[in-house]
């Protein structure tokens, strides 16, 4: 019996077929993709044109009688204003601080945690992750008790006490290290032992070892923190906004909460604006690092063979 | 430099790494560490290297006790199994590490640099990444990281099992070459039998933490002190079987069911009138023969140039090199002859070798 639809024939159908039903599928993914973050979208366009605009009823600086117009850099008046840069300073020092302090301590910590053998380290390791567990808004009170005393000490008390930029980073940090440390712990613990062995049979002291040898190989986690924790810092809100007053030691998240008032009425395009403001540097920072952060979940480091 | 290692153990709550190990190493020597995995040979390099601190006993270099002394002030060279490179350092950054460690001036580590490389044959892979060479050409480097600061002993920890069969071979007799014209003290580790009889002095053979055997590669090989070293040196490995060793009219017999072969009195005195004994002898000491034990072949395995066979007598089995042109098959009927000269016996209980002590 002769047929016409040879098997090549039916092949090449088939193949369209498989290839029409590819693109189809990967078109629901994008369609579904687009739709679920409209509204986020929308969102963003909104804050912008409210810093920019008397009124935002909808998108459109619109009012009552559907006059369209009230374009204004009013909202951004702010800038002009010393003070804004001097909470954009304290929150950059907060995160710097962050950056530096729980990098620091956590890698210096994590490396002592996964390779030295020391009584009551299995109970260092719990413990840091049961703190590591507890809401920082359950320790404020603490907290204060502590800084307080802080504050009394001759030295330490006007840069680390209550109402101290030092003091709000000391706190931020102290409540990430428990984080810091178990994530620098990790890409500790994937490093083989001979590359340490050989360099301490080559002569170098242990924290040479550590400083020469292992930090390069874990850089990317390193980075993938440091990142993490600028931006941590740069956004905190409660810690700064419990453990200071005024406008001296506030940092922009503090300010921003300042322009929001219970009596007067509150110009919520500027408050927009100072948001935006705030965000800016955040998203520049993303776009540039966030393979790094990302890294950070996927174990990083690559080891050395 | 020499090395002595007394009564040195390490432990680790139960589990126990190196058990009572003494041996001695003389100035220049080569001596390789040989046994199955898990057996402790890492564990006793690290402990001479400085790594570990010994749980027991004593490390001496020179007469002088070093357990207490830091790896850096040992000045010994590693080279590790993993080569264990610096990834983020260059070639050269990596040998000359042991040399900026040590406050040498630029100008002195260049030409040292240079001068290792170019023994290793790397003088043209100093610019480059441990990642963008092959796995030789590491290992070179790690060789010569472990040279540049002309140590007085080298430790090497399986440093060729990780290259293919080849370049394995041909590294084998550099490293050895190496060893002999500086003439530096060195320990090398392996599981691997060949490695070790070719290129060691002496062998060392560990099982379980313990020493079993401390000897040059001849006297290991021919009077293997301990069932487990009879069983782990050669290749192929030793056939054992249990025997009784009577005497009868003068002549040793060494009997079981369906075999009866006279050994030498001087063997078969040491063995005889103490019931049933192993009695072990190496695949190239039997022979095909007209006249001897019968047999029937049970497997035949090509080799290449031999082929190894498997005879079966009575329900003991015993392993020989033949001939491949003899086209052996399975099934055939054939006779054996024993070169009883090389035989040995052990004691079954003990597994102490009944001729050697
Ligand atoms: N740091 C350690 N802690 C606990 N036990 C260990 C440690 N290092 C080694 N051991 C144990 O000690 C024993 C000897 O280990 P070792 O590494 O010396 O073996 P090896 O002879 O080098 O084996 P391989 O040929 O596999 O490298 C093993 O049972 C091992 O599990
Ligand atoms: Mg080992």
């Amino acid at each position: 019996m002769a047929t016409t639809v040879g098997p090549k024939g039916y092949g090449v159908e088939a193949g369209r077929l498989y290839a029409a039903r590819r693109v189809f599928n990967s078109s629901i993914a994008y369609i579904l993709l687009v739709i679920s973050i409209i509204p986020i979208v929308i969102g963003y366009a909104w804050l912008i044109i409210a810093t920019f605009s008397y009124r935002t009823e909808g998108l459109l600086p619109i009012d009552a009688d559907g006059n369209v117009g009230g374009w204004t850099l009013r909202n951004w008046a702010f800038l002009n204003d010393p003070a804004i840069w001097h909470v954009t300073l304290n929150s950059l020092v907060i995160a710097l601080g962050m950056v530096i302090g729980v990098g620091f301590v956590s890698s210096l910590a994590a490396y002592a945690l996964s390779r030295m053998n020391f009584s009551g380290r299995k109970g260092f390791l719990s413990l840091t992750l049961i703190l590591h567990a507890f809401p920082s808004v359950t320790l404020l009170i603490a907290i204060f008790f502590v800084l307080n005393f802080i504050s009394k000490l001759p030295a330490l008390g006007p840069r680390f006490g209550y109402n101290t930029l030092g003091g709000v980073a000391l706190v931020m940090i102290s409540l990430d290290l428990p984080l810091g440390v178990w994530l620098m712990k990790g890409f500790f613990d994937n490093l083989s032992w001979d590359m340490e062995r050989a360099a301490l049979i080559d002569g170098a002291s242990r924290f040479r070892v550590w400083w020469e040898i292992i930090l390069p190989q874990i850089k990317p986690g390193l980075a993938a923190l440091a990142i993490f924790e600028f931006l941590s810092g740069w956004s905190a809100f409660l810690i700064p906004f419990t453990f200071t007053v005024g406008t001296r030691v506030a940092n922009l998240p503090v300010y921003l909460r300042q322009l929001i008032s219970d009596t007067a009425p509150t110009n919520w395009n500027q408050v927009a604006a100072v948001g935006l403001f705030q965000l800016i540097p955040v998203l520049v920072f993303f776009i540039f690092t966030q393979e790094m952060l990302l890294s950070i979940y996927s174990g990083g480091a690559k080891g050395g063979t | 430099m020499k090395v002595e290692l007394e009564n040195l153990t390490k432990r680790w709550g139960d589990v126990v790494g190196a058990d009572s190990i003494n041996l001695e190493i003389q100035d220049g020597e080569f001596v390789a560490f040989l046994g199955p995995s898990g057996c402790g040979k890492t564990t006793t390099l690290l402990m001479v290297a400085g790594i570990y601190k010994p749980t027991e006993g004593f490390i001496r270099f020179d007469e002088r006790i070093v357990n207490q002394m830091a790896p850096k002030d040992r000045n010994v060279g590693m080279v590790f199994q993993s080569y264990a490179l610096y990834p983020h350092m260059t070639v050269f950054q990596n040998i000359g590490y042991p040399l900026k460690l040590k406050k040498v001036p630029k100008e002195e580590m260049q030409k040292r640099v240079q001068r290792v490389a170019d023994m290793m044959g790397i003088g043209h892979l100093l610019d480059r990444k441990p990642a963008q060479l092959s796995g030789g050409q590491q290992q070179r480097v790690a060789l010569g990281r472990a040279l540049v600061k002309e140590p007085q002993l080298l430790l090497f920890d399986e440093p060729l099992s990780n290259l293919d069969a080849r370049l394995r071979l041909s590294m084998r007799s550099e490293i050895k070459r190496l060893q002999m014209e500086l003439g530096i003290t060195s320990i090398y580790v392996t599981h691997d039998q060949v490695e070790a009889m070719t290129m060691a002095d002496r062998i060392a053979v560990m099982k379980d933490g313990r020493l079993q055997a401390y000897a040059p590669p001849e006297e290991l090989y021919d009077q293997p002190r301990t069932l487990f070293v009879a069983g782990f040196v050669g290749n192929p490995p030793m056939n054992f079987m249990e025997v009784e060793v009577d005497r009868e009219n003068g002549d040793y017999h060494a009997r079981r069911e369906g075999f009866d072969v006279v050994v030498p009195p001087d063997r078969g005195e040491k063995a005889a009138g103490r019931g049933k004994v192993i009695l072990g002898i190496r695949p190239e000491d039997v022979t095909l023969a007209d006249e001897g034990v019968s047999g029937e072949i049970y497997v035949v395995e090509p080799l290449g140039r031999d082929d190894l066979i498997d005879v079966r007598i009575g329900d003991a089995h015993v392993h020989i090199l033949a001939d491949p042109t003899l086209r052996l098959k399975i099934g055939d009927n054939v006779k054996l002859k024993f070169n009883t000269h090389k035989v040995q016996f052990f004691d079954p209980a003990t597994e102490d070798s009944l001729l050697w002590t």
